[in-house]
């Protein structure tokens, strides 16, 4: 049986040390505020020219979902997401953190993005070729309405005080027009400056906005960073699996939405947890406690991202279009080893991409010792290290992780400036997710108005175009239950109690 | 600050090492006596990574040496370019410069540098523009998408990778030589414009005959824009062929730093045309749908002066110059 091989091909001694040492290092790389498993997967394709198509894979895959994974650390015990995917992670991990938490989240985001992975990996295997298609239906308009969907979740992240949200979503829309156009190719609002040409790097603004603000006020308190309660290991497996399966469907559902979000190209990660959080946050019979350290808003994020890993594969092995970043370096490493992508590779004779499949299943299951062991160290470095080490060393690796995404200072300048403005605009009640979300969803949503406006002028039905597609209806529907759910839901609870008391 | 990275990188992939560090001591005598820095101005897994992946895994046994790939995107490619006169010209850092980029982004606005700027050695290839269908589409011939054109001016929508690059100014051009108004949708690259393509959002696609290539079932070319036919695709007529007086696409090519020494100028364009003579490598790039050139540092300031003459006039005509 073809598929019996590939899976014995896929445990040879080799491809599980691959796979070992890839979840390792893509663990640490994704822990680093700006290393990037796209970086450490271009670093190592001259590697894999030496190698078996399958094992490269495997390796690159295990990088991958290391990565996405490692990222978590940083958004839970630094309240920086060390890559985009890992933005809605801090909303409850850094809470749970400060009050004590911290290994619980860890642990809980382990145990998260173990299940993600392997979810998407599941579709990958078993539905990839008709999934794809999903890739396809997805034109211009419907991108430009997903990216509105995300912007309507500045609503639900600045519960409280919804103007300066606002604000700071539009000042996130500004900041994404900076540099180069993507679609027009014009140049704008770079007053000149060379610095400014390159535009805001989504990394590098996560980092300053959300990581320097952090290490200023380490700095401006005499507190302790993390406060710690109870002497534990770094570890706390029980309660997470408890909360875990507690949590069940909250996860599959994650796991399903972030694997479908990850098969549109473009969208990634991020997009995938946002998507994942506002569903949990919705569904929840408490959506109040989201954002203060609720569980179930953190396993919903660690589960959607790393479900798109699995999801981006799709499209990228049956179309040959890469779903996210990674994917366009392991397409591109797949190209000049010869191996022709497209459906031909999913049929029964072709083992390399079951052969692939299964390491990644392999992959994401070490995770879980794997991504415990490390998370264990991680927590304890960062409750243990005394503040006089923690805010230098934290502080270089910011230097350092801006400038490695692009091999350029102006990022790293533009990353303290952006911090700065973080710091002060805190102190006004400005919070960094609505900017963040503005600056990545803004560039995403751009695109997608220009390009369905412009294919709508060749037909002349603008309203068609824009509102007149199935899957547009469907997300202008999420839009408007985003938007208006929550006031009506306190609108019945109000005649609820109103009828209580009146009885 | 870049040591500094490196030593990071290679201690997090620790496998990745030994192709890091580079080696030490050089005399322009026996060029490349240690690995060559080959900076790509785009994000890894463009076709400008790809190609240059494909010269890195050729370097090693043609040269003697690595090439290390290292990625500075940014700006349509114009932040690379515009730090490159301030590495130090030995040739052990080079990086790669694409047509028409470099003579259209310096013309829109200050970009940091002008054409004239970059001291290109060799152009090694290009992928030659391409209009792609879905297998399934209506249009079977050139003649088909021309004819629909005229007779709906502005329907028929194409979608293409970016503003003022190949895929725009070919559209301008081809628009202009047939007489039609077509609609130009600029996506954020060619994987992005391919699915549109394939999605039907748009009913053909500026594309390249690396699309041909690599979506090879799932659609079809009408036409290429190159001189003579591809070797990969000997049915699919060329514009000229059809009567339009079209040859263009993507070209690539590798520069050095202003300051870099004439003979060390000769050298690295030898070492490049060394990798571009390799029969294997011809065959992998032609494969992929790439075309090959053989432009040395003789003769390549000749051949950007006139591709820049036409690539200006279409960008003008196309809105993206004033």
């Amino acid at each position: 049986m073809p598929i019996f091989d590939s899976l014995l091909a896929a445990f040879t001694p080799f491809n599980l040390m691959l796979a070992v040492v890839g979840v390792v290092a893509g663990t640490i790389i994704g822990s680093l505020p700006g290393l990037t498993a796209t970086m450490a997967i271009a670093v190592l394709v001259p590697i894999t020219f030496s190698m078996e198509p399958a094992s490269a894979l495997i390796m690159m895959g295990a990088i991958y979902t290391g990565a996405i994974y490692g990222g978590a650390y940083a958004a839970i015990l630094l309240n920086t997401p060390g890559t985009p995917s890992a933005i809605a992670t801090t909303l409850d991990g850094y809470p749970m953190a400060k009050r004590g938490d911290g290994d619980l989240a860890i642990t809980l985001a382990c145990v998260a993005s173990v299940v993600g992975g392997l979810v998407g990996a599941a579709f990958l295997f078993a539905l990839a070729p008709p999934l794809a298609d999903i890739a396809l239906a997805f034109g211009p308009v419907e991108y430009f309405w997903l990216a509105i969907f995300g912007l309507t979740l500045i609503a639900a992240l600045s519960e409280g005080n919804m103007v300066k949200g606002l604000i700071g979503g539009c000042l996130g829309l500004l900041l994404a027009c900076v540099g180069v156009a993507e679609v027009s190719a014009d140049i704008r609002l770079t007053f000149g400056s060379e610095t400014m040409l390159g535009g805001i790097e989504v990394i590098s603004a996560l980092i300053g906005l959300y990581c320097i603000p952090v290490l200023i006020d380490l700095v401006a308190t005499p507190d302790k960073h993390l406060h710690v309660e109870t002497k534990s290991g770094g570890i706390r497996f029980g309660d997470a699996m408890a909360i875990s399966w507690k949590g069940k469907w909250n996860l599959l559902r994650s796991s399903v939405l972030g694997t479908v979000v990850g098969i549109l190209p473009g969208a990634g990660g991020s997009i995938a947890g946002l998507v994942a959080y506002s569903e949990a946050r919705r569904s929840s019979k408490t959506p109040e406690k989201f954002g203060t350290g609720e569980p179930r808003g953190l396993q919903a994020t660690e589960s959607a991202n790393n479900a798109t890993v699995g999801g981006g594969f799709i499209p990228t092995l049956v179309l040959g279009i890469p779903g996210t970043p990674p994917d366009a370096v392991i397409l591109g490493a797949l190209l000049v080893q010869g191996v022709k992508v497209g459906p031909n590779l999913f049929q029964a004779e072709s083992s390399i991409v079951y052969t692939f499949i299964f390491g990644l299943f392999l992959a994401t299951i070490l995770m879980l010792p794997i991504g415990l062991l490390i998370g264990k160290y991680a927590y304890r470095t960062i409750v243990e290290i005394p503040k006089a080490m923690l805010v230098p060393t934290v502080a270089f690796m910011t230097l350092i992780g801006t400038f490695a995404i692009r091999n350029n200072t102006a990022d790293v300048i533009i990353m303290i400036s952006l911090g700065v403005m973080g710091w002060v605009l805190n102190r006004f009640g400005f919070r960094a997710s609505p900017i963040v979300l503005g600056l990545i969803l803004g560039r995403i949503a751009e695109q997608g108005f220009v390009q369905g406006w412009t294919i709508a002028s060749a037909t002349g039905n603008y309203v068609g175009m824009f509102f007149g597609r199935p899957i547009t209806i469907a997300i202008l529907c999420a839009i408007v239950l985003a938007l208006f759910g929550p006031v009506w839901t306190r609108r019945m609870k109000i005649k609820r109690e109103a009828m209580a008391n009146d009885e | 600050m870049k040591l500094s990275r490196r030593v990071i990188l290679s201690a997090a992939a620790v496998a990745a090492a030994s192709v890091l560090v580079p080696s030490t001591g050089a005399h322009a005598a026996d060029f490349p006596s240690k690995s060559i820095n080959y900076i790509i101005p785009f994000g890894p897994g463009g076709e400008s990574d790809i190609t240059a992946r494909h010269q890195q895994s050729f370097a090693k046994d043609l040269l003697g040496q690595d090439l290390v790939i290292s990625y500075k995107p940014g700006g349509g490619g114009a932040v690379g370019w515009a730090q490159l006169n301030k590495i130090k010209g030995d040739g052990y850092t080079i990086m790669g410069i694409n047509l028409p980029h470099i003579i259209v982004k310096p013309k829109q606005k200050n970009v940091g540098f002008t054409t004239e700027d970059i001291t290109g050695v060799y152009m090694f290839h290009y992928t030659p523009d391409a209009i792609v269908v879905k297998a399934d589409s209506p249009y079977k011939t050139l003649k088909d998408l021309v004819d629909d054109a005229k007779k709906n001016p502005g329907a028929v929508t194409l979608s293409g990778s970016g503003k003022g690059t190949a895929n725009h100014l070919a559209q301008v051009n081809f628009d202009k030589a047939a007489g039609t108004k077509t609609t130009y949708v600029a996506f954020k690259g060619t994987g992005a414009s391919v699915q549109a393509l394939l999605g039907g959002q748009v009913k053909a696609q500026w594309g390249y005959t690396s699309v041909g290539a690599k979506h090879a079932g799932k659609v079809r070319m009408l036409a290429v824009a190159m001189d003579e036919r591809h070797p990969k695709f000997p049915d699919v007529p060329t514009f000229k062929e059809l009567g339009y007086d079209l040859v263009s696409g993507a070209y690539r090519g590798v520069a050095v730093p202003k300051s870099t020494p004439e003979d060390v100028r000769k050298k690295v364009s030898d070492a490049i045309a060394k990798i571009n003579a390799d029969p294997e490598f011809r065959k992998r790039m032609e494969n992929d749908g790439m075309a090959l050139l053989d432009i040395d540092y003789a003769n390549i300031k000749p051949f950007i002066d006139e591709k820049s003459k036409g690539y200006i006039e279409a960008a003008k005509a196309g809105g993206v110059l004033k």
